[in-house]
């Protein structure tokens, strides 16, 4: 088996970054003056589609909308302000140093660019850091209700991999706050007639119009209906992948359909294998489970992660005395401790489980003990900074997390990898943009804490505005017209998957095949790998996606709401993208961040790089149907960082 | 974790095709739940064995199973969300039932929100109530510095008691006039607490207490029902707090 290899041709694209030049904190300053400008009264002229409505999606759309573009907005829910950042929980970072401890942008910089273990675009993450600022002043004056100090001042909290406190919160409950106040600019944009809001419509192909990227075809999960829209420019905000190993803690409707359908129409898809595996979720209860519950990594301030030091204890958590316990990140990372980054604390604790001491059924668990800070601190003090997580510990688990230490394991959480985009956020398609977890840009090969609402807000609210209308000055408004025989043959394909869906009739729900396709990829494409599994995996994913086209049952009909239909066609896109992601880390021959290769480890179990052969970013074009895909490769250029070995010791 | 053994329940569940049809009760009997299951991951198994069947799965609206985005929207037992305090549908367990218990099931019942099919129904007048004035009317960029004005933490606790609300609609569903009084007013109140808010305060609650009687939900008769139902625990007083704006902005409105 060690033996078998992919066959992988160099694309013929080549993908330019696109980074201005000049030193890095002058670039966005510099890039924004060289933009080209859409005049104020030709804006209402262009028309621009935006794909979901989360934090990325709705500040696009109403900041779009604000300058006076018309816009159109899809979501597959059944009203904008259910997206998934909604669930976000913990904060978002922004360099303010409000706390006077030595913040800075450089230093949100660099903890975002050394979190991602050296995988990520410098002038992106740079740009990232200084938008993270006005973020913060614009959410608070659209009356988003931040935690404040007794002086009225903002609160802010630690978050991992990351020594100053930077994290700014609304309960826990940050990133509904956010949410909802990016939809409330959204709603005030919709009764104003600039945005027209289309809910409960699947968006399930882009339409190209002499290569660049024109409309799209979607489907309403109402009625059923299959329809075309046309615009100067179509921006995805369609959030990330993380589904495609069935047990996430995302919610149950998070697809990777609007990304790899642009995909399969030339959009090069960026770094698959990049995947986060969140180190602090409620354990897997049965096998009836469908979602994992993510305990924020805000607890980590507080709570002590630890497993008994004997493999064979057999006493509740109480009764184990300090000296018989393991608080291993402590040991491991003295510096950092509780608070190292998410990829580190999960390899962690998938280790000592390994060994044999994990905590709870199966042993796929470890503590997280709030007694000590508990006893300093005082009850009042921990239930009203987490008492909502606490609560919904209990309901969930049964189980009183003031008395008796949490329990918790790694879960899949988020997507780093995405459609590739340049400095503008463009794909390789022309007129096709990508924002927040949708894209591959900012986070490298592991996103730090608080860092993923940061990124959405400052792609929407923040460079969208301005990177659009680069393109937009140069291209006539109106050029595409739902006419065009481009639509109609889009309209075409789209329509006859569906027919087959609803036709084959088998003897196997979408569910189980989403299951099977998850076990596959959290076995041996998840927290660790190695280049015999993922070669397996590739082998078990083509005869199961065999199977569905065979053996999928998929009932009722296309002309209503069908969740079935919606569901089937979401994993037949997750069949062919988990390949994707397995050939993506059987190239990848180095650990880096979330991508952990068991070959490739230091002496003491660490992601081992190799910066010589793969400082790159892998952006894979499509080749045809079951074809392995073309590699065409970014490097990555370090002018301001020195690339190093990721210490948190 | 429980150490209940699986139970097997008894479902009416309420199946509509569309929203022309008409609706009725189905009785479907739900084997081998474990009680560390939640209430959706129940229908789930309901659903697989419906499919399995060659029958209609039964449509629910749901999406990230953690009690925040506000989606799942179940009547149970006579009770939106099940009735169970600070609690969604997603995150009912089903350790709160015992074997050979029998579970109704029905969609939110009020003229605002017509149903769709089955338990699926359609609450875009809730964003349309928003749409009437529940923002801060600002444009991106040129926000002072966020510290410039300070907020008590006091006020701003207030503020994002009421902001906590997501959405689902159960206030309305336990209504007996179906009013959005609680809904509307959570948002009233949030942004009432801010300095923000304070310019538009006045025209926000007449405009989206006009708007909620223009959609068609009814009058506020300070039953508390919604209270009671709130899986977020939004207070009483955020109505108290929208009336005050209302009436202030009625008294002083310009012909």
């Amino acid at each position: 088996m060690s033996g078998a290899t992919f066959d992988i041709a160099a694309s013929d694209t080549t993908l330019e970054g696109k980074a201005p030049a000049g030193p890095l904190a002058e670039k966005w300053s510099k890039h924004k003056f060289d933009l080209k400008l859409v005049n104020p009264a030709n804006k209402r002229r262009y028309r621009v589609i935006v794909v979901g409505s989360g934090l990325a999606g709705a500040a696009a759309a109403s900041s779009l909308a604000e300058l006076g573009y018309n816009v159109d907005c899809f979501c597959f829910q059944d009203s904008p302000r259910r997206a998934h950042s909604i669930a976000a929980q913990g904060g978002i970072n922004a360099a303010k140093n409000y706390q006077n401890d030595g913040d800075s942008i450089y230093r949100l910089f660099y903890d975002t660019i050394k979190g991602g273990d050296f995988r990520a675009r410098e002038a992106n993450v740079h740009r990232l850091a200084e938008c993270s600022v006005d973020i913060i002043d614009h959410c608070t004056a659209l009356g988003v209700p931040f935690a404040r100090e007794y002086g009225g001042q903002l609160a802010n909290r630690s978050f991992g991999g990351a020594q100053v406190s930077r994290t700014f919160y609304a309960r826990g409950q940050t990133g509904q706050q956010l949410l909802l106040g990016a939809y409330s600019s959204l709603s005030r944009m919709i009764e104003a007639g600039r945005v027209k809001m289309h809910a409960r419509t699947e968006m399930l192909d882009v339409v190209l119009v002499s290569g660049h990227a024109k409309g799209i075809v979607t489907r309403d999960l109402v009625s059923g209906e299959i329809k075309s829209w046309a615009a100067d420019a179509v921006v995805l905000a369609t959030g990330g992948y993380g589904n495609v190993f069935y047990l996430s803690t995302n919610a149950q409707g998070c697809n990777v359909t609007a990304t790899y359908r642009a995909y399969k129409r030339g959009a090069a898809f960026a770094n698959p294998c990049f995947t986060q595996i969140h180190p602090t979720c409620i354990p897997v209860h049965g096998d009836q489970q469908s979602k994992l519950t993510l305990m924020s990594e805000s607890l980590r301030n507080d709570g002590r992660i630890w497993v008994p030091k004997a493999k064979s204890e057999t006493r509740a958590p109480g009764q184990i005395p300090e000296a018989d316990r393991d608080y291993y990140l402590e040991r491991r990372y003295p510096s950092f401790g509780n608070l190292v980054p998410r990829d580190i604390a999960s390899r962690a604790a998938k280790a000592v489980c390994d060994e044999g001491r994990g905590v709870g059924p199966g042993g796929l668990g470890v503590y997280l003990d709030f007694a000590k800070a508990i006893s300093e601190k005082g009850k009042r003090d921990i239930e009203g900074k987490y008492g909502n997580l606490f609560d919904m510990y209990a309901k969930i688990t049964a189980e009183d997390p003031y008395t008796t230490p949490m329990r918790i394991y790694p879960a899949v959480h988020y997507t780093m990898g995405g459609l590739w985009v340049d400095y503008n956020l463009m794909s390789n398609v022309p007129g096709l943009f990508v924002l927040g977890e949708a894209n591959f840009s900012d986070h490298g090969a592991n996103r730090l804490g608080a860092s993923a609402l940061m990124q959405g807000l400052s792609d929407g609210y923040f460079v969208i505005p301005y990177t659009i209308g680069g393109y937009l000055a140069g291209e006539k408004p109106g050029k595409a017209t739902i006419e065009d025989a481009a639509f109609g043959d889009v309209v075409a394909t789209v329509k006859s998957r569906t027919h087959k869906l609803l036709s084959i009739q088998g003897r196997k729900s979408p569910r189980q095949f989403h299951k099977a396709l998850g076990q596959i990829m959290w076995e041996r494409c998840g927290m660790a790998r190695n280049a015999a599994g993922l070669v397996k995996a590739v082998d078990d994913i083509r005869a199961l996606r065999a199977e569905f086209w065979e053996n999928v049952k998929v009932l009722g009909e296309g002309n209503s709401i069908n969740t079935s239909l919606e569901m089937a066609g979401r994993v037949a896109d997750f069949l062919e993208f988990g390949e994707m992601m397995c050939i993506d880390a059987w190239h990848r021959n180095e650990s880096c961040g979330g991508h952990f290769r068991e070959e490739f480890q230091t002496e003491e179990g660490e992601a081992k790089r190799d910066d010589d052969t793969f400082a790159y970013v892998a952006a894979w074009m499509y080749r045809g149907d079951g074809k392995v895909p073309s590699l065409a490769k970014e490097t990555l250029a370090f002018e301001n960082v020195k690339l190093s070995q990721r210490s948190y010791k | 974790m429980s150490s209940q053994k699986s139970m097997n329940l008894t479902l009416q569940v309420w199946r509509q095709k569309s929203k022309r049809d008409a609706g009725g009760f189905t009785t479907y009997q739900a084997k081998g739940i474990s009680p560390d299951q939640s209430f959706l991951e129940m229908l789930d198994v309901v659903n697989e064995e419906l499919i399995a069947k060659g029958e209609d799965p039964i449509a629910f609206d749901h999406d990230c199973r953690e009690g925040i985005c506000g989606m799942c929207s179940l009547y149970i037992n006579g009770a939106p969300h099940g009735g169970f305090p600070g609690t969604t549908t997603c995150q009912l367990h089903m350790r709160h039932f015992k074997d050979g218990d029998e579970i109704t099931i029905e969609p939110w019942r009020a003229k605002p929100f017509p149903v769709l099919k089955d338990l699926i129904v359609d609450r875009t007048s809730f964003d349309r109530l928003v749409q009437a004035g529940g923002y801060v009317s600002v444009n991106t960029g040129g926000a002072p510095d966020a510290n410039a004005v300070p907020i008590p933490k006091k006020e701003a606790d207030l503020a994002m008691d009421a902001a906590s609300c997501i959405g689902c609609g159960a206030c309305v569903a336990a209504c007996p006039n179906a009013s959005a009084m609680l809904f509307v007013s959570a948002k009233i109140s949030q942004l009432r607490h801010l300095p923000q808010g304070e310019a538009e305060r006045k025209k926000r609650a007449l405009n989206m207490l006009t708007r909620a009687d223009k959609e068609g939900f009814g009058a506020c008769r300070n039953h508390f029902e919604c209270e009671a139902a709130c899986p977020k625990d939004i207070p009483r007083r955020v109505m108290a707090e929208a009336y005050r704006d209302f009436i202030e902005a009625s008294a002083l409105r310009e012909e």
